[in-house]
């Protein structure tokens, strides 16, 4: 099914007679559900673009690729730094603003500007009963309400198919620059990420990859060469300095997963203290992108090791399967939480129609 | 405003809820004396007064869910309180509720500078936040102008903002995880400090909700590292519609500051009288804050000054020092107590898209005449938060309904023009009647649905937020 208009979509979930598998562009959904493919590409455009209020508000099945260009082309973007998931996961197709937030989907920037979630202004959706409910708005603060944006991101689809949002935009920085930092083992080149994160100059991204730790700062010309300067001379080991594109080619690798794409098993994501990040990777081996000054692992591990790195985090963080088989993509929840978790999907999805088993 | 009449079978019980109470809670944590509940009936909302039946002051989050899981047995409404300053009637009582304050749940369990978190009781003040780790050079964001006083608990129940949210976002984007009792007693943990809730972002929902969902006895905050230094300057313009463009062609120019704070004539004169900050006698004046090293404030100030000269300030002031710097926000510090000099006021907090700003405060100024009541502007430019001040007199026999009835209007055309009604201070019982204005009744039912799986008997807070009419089947159910 392919809804043409938000009404459309309303009328379909409401008439669907069994499970509906919501899809924008089928480029990062995690875990498999069954049921009936309801796409959301036909509701595409642009509803409002204010440039001077850093505001869009766009249709859900948008491409983001026509977003990005959109935003281009008036020199701003999403601050959020959406990572392109298509090679990685080994997927076609075209990824949708709506899949985005649905996804809560995510990258480097996340340390300096907050994730989606936070991008996120308003939203407008269609619950499992068929009911097309907006909240939030397009202004940056609201606070008329019940917060329904934060729980529509991140959700998969489990709580309403989304069919438009509104999202802060930011403007594009007049430069960039990445330390490059070789020559530490893991332990000491994530200390360095932190000690940037700590320092008071406004980092905008901290990973680590290949050996390398990378530490960005954006901004004005004369801000970014002072930022990087006295970033330098805080942290050890061999330092060259990527500008400008280099720096911003550095940046979409780690986004985008490029050291782990194309290999074989399962693909981790882990929400950890950053001071646990050498230890936790260490313990489960495998192959690490460290990203937010080590508070996100992407884990390349050999494939039903679920149990092992469900062990290693609890209490102390979560992980969530992106890629691989054998195991739900979500961690059971606490049964307390998980009963609140469950009454909400009952509350806006009371017939368990949408993406079923997701979370 | 109207209130639901208290439940009289509940006051007949008094006297057990308080036994019940005393049972399971220290002999100093429950007050049921008049004379004593007097200073909980009411918050910053101080038109509107109501004595609880009785006030828990637990120390524990153990001690929490005992004193719920009585009131819940007991069918008692409970209004959860942090420091009471809400301007929109948030810990305002019923006389058949109980008021849980939080406030003696005070401490720093832990600061961790290599995570940049810092977990605390929710009953530590939003300043203390920020005292207990700026000498390791770090600090709390939000910054509401009740810091000094008022709760992480309330910020995360109304989820607060402050003056320097446009570059550090409100309480949400800096919430990593809480500790939260429900109504029956049951303590949760949602989120955790390293930011990322496993399933549906449950702490998200949580902030906001503005203490109907559960009571939230712990934090985990996000802290950062203080900036090297900060600088305002002040800019004056003889037209609204200028200062309004001035902003707009910041923003656009990619330029972030950390604060845009806007007043008009009505407001600058009444500071200046009260406060005498020095401010120029113009239209609208911008103060506009800088962060960074002396080098990037300089390099910021510079783009800042070539664009507002294109627009014919009457006034540039630079700080040259920090003493001229405190003098830029001595005038827009004491805006609220100067316009409290002149009368009782009423402070409103619709947000509008800020490319409606000229007409918006066109339009207020009409409405004032209309209503024949003074209003100053002051707000914070950047996001389109707006504070209008409409001035009245308490004691003047149906000033406070026209004044309240203005406000109304106001809200409605922040609502049209593709705002809000609140920004930063909550619905409460104040904008609670108003929700139909912004919220188709779908959209009302889908957010009631949110509080029926986390307080199904309704007894957290029930007369806010929700229009009366809309909540009446609800909060029938105890």
């Amino acid at each position: 099914m392919r809804p043409q208009s938000e009404a459309e979509l309303a009328e379909m979930v409401a008439g669907a007679s069994g499970p509906l598998v919501l899809r924008g562009g089928g480029t990062r959904a995690v875990g498999a559900v069954e049921g009936e493919v309801l796409e959301t590409g036909g509701l595409s455009g642009v509803v409002l673009y204010e440039p001077a209020a850093l505001t869009l508000v766009v249709r859900a099945g948008t491409p983001l690729a026509e977003v990005e260009a959109i935003l281009a082309a008036e020199r701003q973007r999403l601050g959020f730094e959406v990572p392109d998931m298509r090679a990685v996961l080994a997927r076609e197709g075209v990824s949708t603003i709506g899949g985005v937030v649905a996804a809560n989907a995510s990258g480097p920037r996340r340390v300096q500007v907050g994730a989606c979630r936070d991008a996120l202004l308003g939203v407008r959706f269609v619950t499992g009963r068929g009911e097309v409910v907006k909240n939030g708005g397009r202004v940056m603060k609201n606070v008329t309400g019940y917060d329904l944006v934060k729980l529509m991101a991140g959700s998969h689809g489990v709580l309403g198919a989304l069919s438009e949002v509104s999202l802060k935009v930011q403007a594009l920085p007049e430069a960039e620059a990445t330390l490059v930092i070789e020559g530490l083992d893991d332990a000491a080149g994530l200390a360095a990420l932190r000690a940037a994160l700590g320092s008071p100059f406004d980092v905008s991204g901290v990973a680590r990859v290949a050996g390398r730790s990378l530490i960005r700062v954006e901004g004005m010309a004369g801000s970014v060469a002072y930022r990087k300067g006295r970033l330098r001379a805080r942290v050890a080991g061999d330092v060259t300095v990527a500008e400008a594109g280099a720096s911003a080619a550095l940046w979409r690798a780690v986004r985008d997963l490029e050291a782990l794409a194309g290999r074989a098993g399962d693909l981790w994501r882990l929400s950890v203290l950053p001071t646990a990040a050498a230890e936790v990777a260490a313990t489960l081996g495998g192959t690490a992108v460290w990203d937010c000054g080590g508070g996100v692992i992407w884990l390349l591990l050999p494939a039903g090791q679920a149990a092992e790195v469900r062990a290693v985090v609890a209490g102390r963080g979560q992980a969530v399967l992106v890629r691989g088989e054998g195991a739900s993509p979500f961690a059971p929840e606490a049964a307390e939480v998980a009963a609140l978790s469950a009454g909400l999907k009952a509350a806006f999805d009371p017939r368990g129609i949408l993406n079923r088993g997701m979370i | 405003m109207d209130m639901p009449s208290p439940d009289a079978g509940i006051l007949a019980r008094k006297a057990r809820i308080l036994a019940r109470l005393a049972e399971v809670l220290p002999a100093d944590a429950v007050i049921g004396d008049e004379a004593e509940t007097r200073a909980y009936e009411c918050d910053a909302l101080s038109a509107y007064r109501c004595l609880p039946l009785a006030v828990v002051l637990p120390r524990t989050t153990e001690e929490v869910s005992a004193a719920l899981r009585v009131c819940h047995e007991e069918g008692v409404p409970v209004v959860p309180r942090g420091s009471g300053t809400s301007l929109a009637g948030g810990a305002m009582p019923t006389a058949d509720s109980v008021i849980l304050g939080v406030a003696r749940m005070n401490r720093v369990l832990e600061t961790d500078y290599d995570n940049r978190f810092v977990h605390v009781e929710a009953g530590r003040t939003n300043l203390s936040v920020t005292g207990a780790v700026e000498a390791e050079g770090f600090f709390y964001a939000p910054d509401p102008s009740s810091q000094l006083a008022c709760a992480i608990a309330g910020n995360i129940a109304m989820n607060s903002g402050g003056a320097h949210c446009l570059k550090y976002g409100v309480t949400t984007n800096n919430l990593l995880g809480l500790r939260l009792v429900r109504m029956d007693g049951t303590i949760i943990t949602l989120g955790g400090p390293w930011g990322e809730p496993a399933g549906l972002d449950l702490p998200g929902v949580v902030c906001g909700s503005e203490g109907q969902l559960g009571v939230v006895t712990e934090a985990w905050l996000r802290i950062l590292p203080k900036p090297e230094g900060a600088r305002p300057v002040l800019v004056g313009f003889d037209s609204n519609e200028v200062a309004g463009a001035c902003v707009a062609d910041i923003i656009r120019a990619g330029i972030l500051p950390v604060a845009i704070e806007f007043m008009d004539r009505p407001c600058i004169r009444a500071t200046e009288a009260f406060a005498k900050a020095g401010y120029p006698d113009c239209e609208a004046l911008l103060i506009i804050e800088v962060e960074g090293s002396e080098a990037e404030i300089a390099e910021q100030l510079d783009r800042i000054r070539a664009i507002a000269l294109t627009h014919d300030p009457v006034e540039f002031r630079e700080a040259a020092d920090e003493d001229q710097a405190r003098r830029i926000w001595l005038g827009r510090k004491s805006a609220f107590g100067a316009m409290g000099q002149i009368n009782d006021y009423m402070c409103l907090d619709g947000t509008i898209p800020v490319s409606s700003l000229p007409h918006v405060l066109r339009r207020i100024g009409e409405m004032s005449r209309e209503f024949g009541l003074d209003v100053g502007n002051v707000f914070h430019a950047g996001d389109g938060n707006m504070h209008p001040l409409i001035l009245y007199n308490a004691n003047a026999p149906g000033d406070l309904e026209r004044c309240e009835a203005f406000g109304a209007e106001i809200l409605k055309l922040c609502v049209e023009v593709g705002g809000c009604l609140t920004g930063e201070h909550g619905v409460g019982i104040e904008k609670r009647d108003l929700m139909s204005v912004q919220f188709a009744p779908v959209d009302l039912e889908a957010q009631m649905r949110v509080k029926d799986v986390f307080d199904p008997q309704w007894l957290l807070n029930p007369a806010k937020v929700f229009p009366l009419a809309a909540s009446a089947g609800r909060r029938a159910r105890r």
